[in-house]
């Protein structure tokens, strides 16, 4: 089996942790290592891009040469904000000779230079390409039948580059969520933006965003949604009782990572991949599988 | 009674604004928008902006220099790219709004919003530490947003912080900032020394 270097970012070490349980969880059972790349630093997120491009895109190359130097594998990616960061820095840096040279510049004078030559992965690619449909199919052990599942993908693993599924008709989720037993329902916001930083920001606008995709997930009558990202995962989810207040509907709904919804169906238990740190525990329509 | 101007005359406008933002990555094509307004509809915070993505567009282009600096739609703009992937002309919007936030902050001399105090905290905590630790960036973004906003926060905090998704005292660092600090840092020693003060693009008066 193929084996990654893994960027796993701030917010997974942080309020995204059950992404990061639940991702290494999933990826040990099918038999894949990740090897954390040693002392990275932020992706730079959306915040660097608008105060300093420069060091916004140096300081993502920081991360890719880092990897080159460990062994050159393709890094994993899972947080949506940093698969775009470091997405975006490779392209730019590529595209733009000037800043090229800042960059190497830059990491040459920490002895660290930049080739440009590691690729940069989101697990969901990983799982269905790389894994592939067929093996996931073998390790699903309890199906997750009549689960009604709302795929949301985000922004970020989808647009601007579209290497993980076209921006305007994405189906990997839905792939991923039949494989696991589930029924992916349709709706029509499945790529609309979940109010990203906004919802600190600017707050009465951030959350009406976040309120348009629970009101179309309640409306399809999912069981739950599913994500990948952890900006998406805490937007949906960690402002629905005051959605549900001051919007006067039921808003209620469970908020999980796809590495959950498939470790689930590996029959892996709750704590393994940490569901019981979900706001809102989705609730099975099938009998509670074996342990993991 | 007082009369006051109400439209621009061209010596009013700023004439190398477009050509400051296209020599940015990413504003190239600029040159290129047929303001068919796909970006606006699109943007799902078009409707809360001041001025519209295609407006902006339009008027950097016109060289509507301090109304566009001073504008809030950039600080709205959430980055979704869906104005980027929608364009039919290929402009890079979202990076244009990236090109718009840098130059309000370095040249506007003030911020009407919280947004840019986010982002600026947010890159402070980076250099110095080399991570984001969100239970810190979450009380300075409290800190900034107004006291009914940040009791809002209390309760999502006390969940949160009940299931194990915020460690109030852990400090999410590198084990050596110092390499990145200094990596940063040769990015400033580069750069042309000065800012060019008084050159900011406003020739003519702009500034009434």
């Amino acid at each position: 089996m193929k084996d990654y270097l893994y960027f796993p970012g701030c917010s997974l070490k942080g309020a995204g942790s059950p992404y990061e349980k639940s991702l290494l969880a999933v990826f040990r059972a099918l038999g894949i290592s990740l090897t954390e790349i040693p002392d990275w630093n932020c992706c730079g997120a959306t915040a660097y891009l608008s105060v300093d491009a420069d060091m916004g895109t140096v300081l993502a190359a920081r991360n890719l040469a880092l990897a080159e130097r460990a062994d050159g594998r393709d890094i994993v990616a899972p947080c949506s904000g940093c698969f775009l960061a470091l997405s975006k820095a490779k392209a730019m840096i590529a595209e733009y000779p000037d800043l090229r040279a800042k960059v190497d510049d830059a990491l040459g004078r920490g002895g660290l230079p930049y080739e440009g030559r590691v690729a940069v992965r989101h697990p969901l690619e990983v799982l269905l390409k790389d894994v592939g449909p067929d093996r996931l199919r073998k390790s699903v052990v309890r199906p997750l039948k009549d689960f009604r599942v709302a795929p949301y993908y985000g922004c970020a693993i989808l647009r601007p580059y579209e290497t993980v599924d076209s921006a305007h008709v994405p189906t990997v989720l839905e792939e991923l969520t039949r494989i696991a037993g589930a029924t992916p329902v349709d709706y029509p916001h499945k790529a609309r933006c979940c109010g990203g930083m906004l919802t600190t920001g600017v707050q009465s606008v951030g959350l009406r965003l976040a309120e348009i995709l629970l009101d179309a997930a309640k409306s399809a009558e999912a069981d739950a949604i599913v994500t990948t990202c952890p900006l998406c995962q805490y937007n949906l989810e960690v402002y629905q009782d005051r959605l549900c207040r001051s919007t006067r509907k039921d808003l209620r709904i469970p908020v999980m990572y796809f590495t959950q919804m498939l470790g689930l169906a590996m029959g892996m238990d709750e704590r393994t991949l940490a569901i019981d740190q979900l706001f809102r525990v989705p609730v099975l329509a099938c009998p509670a599988g074996g342990r993991a | 009674m007082r009369l006051v101007k109400t439209v621009k005359y061209e010596a009013d406008l700023d004439a190398t604004f477009a050509e400051r933002v296209a020599a940015q990555p990413g504003g190239e094509r600029i040159w290129d928008c047929i303001q068919c307004g796909t970006c606006s509809a699109i943007c799902p915070v078009s409707l809360y902006m001041d001025l519209t993505p295609r407006r902006i567009v339009g008027m950097v282009r016109a060289g509507f220099r301090d109304e566009v600096l001073n504008a809030v739609s950039p600080w709205i703009c959430t980055s979704c790219y869906a104005c980027t992937v929608e364009c039919p002309e290929k402009i890079r919007i979202t990076d244009i709004m990236y090109v718009i936030k840098r130059m309000a902050m370095k040249e506007s001399g003030h911020h009407r919003f919280v947004v840019p105090a986010i982002e600026e905290a947010f890159v402070a905590m980076v250099r110095k530490n080399g991570r984001l630790t969100e239970s810190r960036m979450g009380i300075k973004v409290a800190a900034k947003s107004g006291l009914r906003s940040a009791l809002g926060m209390v309760p999502i905090a006390w969940k949160l912080w009940r299931k194990g998704r915020l460690r109030l005292l852990r400090v999410e660092r590198m084990q050596n900032p110092e390499s990145l600090r200094g990596v940063l840092a040769a990015v400033e020693d580069r750069r042309p020394a000065p800012p060019r003060t008084g050159s900011r693009g406003s020739p003519a008066g702009v500034k009434a």
